[in-house]
């Protein structure tokens, strides 16, 4: 094999995907005689790796979401786009991307400031969705829609349900097995719930994409008498909420944070 | 589901199986378009076709059926608003790709090329490479899925991300300014 003809492959080897065994024997062989290639390899998992950190993933705006869904009639008369499009020139045009280098900053600057406005208060509200998710999954009866202590078995079952893969990571030696996982509603959007359980308690753990990439510190809180703890790892969203005692659901997410 | 759905459960349909993929939809068409008013235009456009052609829908994956008709409105959209832009085609592109030095520190340099380079190189990217990239990176669709999507070979979308990542770095050098 070529440079060449590895060139294509590489992207694939870097991603784990769509290699048939003859390709992936020719590839480790020509990667084995050619330093050139495998620094290139090196190249395609820093450059996803980067991108995957750094790069947001624009959420579509709330006003768009609600026009959406008010814009489907029984069929007929399409919404009149241009008098969405004509309100719309009335606000103001603000786009870091599309700003000079110099503005950038600044842009983001401000970007990130409204984010923080508009998160402001939110915490509260979610810790309170949260509690109230929990209590609901055990009113209900309706803590699993797949049952299973095997993580193989409970991340693909999200597959095709969520818009995103949560990472599900088996604590059963830590002393919090996995015990399923269902689908729940939170924040205005599908996310996934993952059931843990140490001893006689139950612990609902809450996973969806972050609005920004990163990482956020753990933060503590009680709301109804439940403990709730939330913290953000590398663009995910994390709630978890049980009648453990404070420190006992710490070492929880300090175990889950070690797992991952 | 059968299209003998009267109106309102059609409707419910129809929530039910896109709402979980609005975000997705809105962020690919926020980079295909590369502005935020564009990219309302095109989801709303999106939303309404995906409607309409609903009854075609035979369940499965909601997201790629989503992602690929968003693609598509994108690209017509896109074709109807071109601005006039100078035609690159992928060999003067790949002149661009300077070979990565034996064992050269990639990594490095993307730690300290900043959240705002990066962002700006893939905004400037070429549409199709552009497009696989955020397919692949923010939300994480494997090749079949983007194959679907962008109704290309599995092997085209190995070459777009291999070509994609490479020129991408070769920007953030500085050799592919401009």
């Amino acid at each position: 094999m070529e440079c060449q003809d590895a060139a294509p492959l590489l992207a694939a080897r870097a991603d784990g995907q769509a290699l048939t065994a003859a390709q992936a024997r020719e590839l480790d062989e020509h990667l084995d005689g050619c330093g050139p290639c495998r620094a290139r390899l090196r190249e395609q998992r820093a450059v996803s790796a980067a991108l995957r950190q750094s790069v947001p993933r624009y959420p579509m705006p709330e006003d768009l979401r609600t026009r959406l869904r008010a814009g489907l009639p029984a069929g007929e008369a399409a919404p009149a786009r241009s008098r969405w499009r004509d309100l719309l020139q009335g606000a103001t045009r603000f786009d870091g991307l599309r700003l000079g280098g110099a503005f950038a900053a600044g842009a983001a600057l401000a970007l990130g400031l409204q984010l923080f406005v508009a998160t402001g208060g939110r915490g509260d509200r979610l810790a309170d969705e949260v509690v109230s998710g929990h209590v609901r999954s055990l009113m209900a009866q309706h803590l699993a829609d797949v049952a299973s202590s095997d993580h193989h078995t409970v991340k693909p079952w999200f597959a095709g349900k969520l818009d995103f893969s949560p990472p599900v990571t088996d604590l059963a030696a830590q002393g919090y097995p996995l015990t399923g996982g269902r689908l729940d509603y939170l924040d205005s959007r599908a996310v996934a719930a993952l059931v843990y359980r140490h001893g006689p308690h139950l612990i609902n753990l809450f996973v969806w994409p972050a609005d920004r990439p990163g990482s956020a510190p753990l933060a503590a809180g009680t709301s109804r008498g439940y403990n709730v703890l939330h913290w953000q790892r590398d663009g995910m969203n994390y709630w978890a909420v049980s009648d453990l005692n404070a420190g006992e659901l710490k070492t929880f997410a300090g175990a889950l944070q070690a797992g991952a | 589901m059968e299209p003998a759905l009267t109106a309102a459960p059609f409707a419910r349909e129809f929530d039910r199986v896109t709402t979980p993929h609005l975000d997705a939809a809105y962020n690919l068409a926020r980079w295909l378009t590369r502005d935020p008013h564009d990219a309302e235009d095109v989801v709303q456009e999106a939303y309404l076709r995906a409607y309409r052609f609903f009854s075609g829908f035979r369940g499965g994956d909601g997201r790629a059926w989503l992602l690929a008709i968003v693609r598509n409105t994108c690209h017509s959209w896109l074709a109807r608003h071109r601005r006039p832009q100078a035609f690159q085609d992928f060999s003067e592109l790949e002149e661009e790709l300077a070979a990565p030095q034996d064992d050269g520190p990639e990594q490095q340099l993307l730690r300290e090329c900043d959240r705002q380079q990066l962002v700006r190189a893939l905004t400037q990217l070429p549409l199709d490479f552009r497009e696989v990239l955020v397919l692949r990176e923010l939300e994480e669709l494997s090749y079949q899925e983007i194959a679907d999507i962008a109704a290309v070979p599995i092997g085209t979308v190995m070459s777009r991300l291999s070509r994609g990542r490479r020129l991408l770095r070769a920007r953030l050098e500085g050799h592919g300014e401009g």
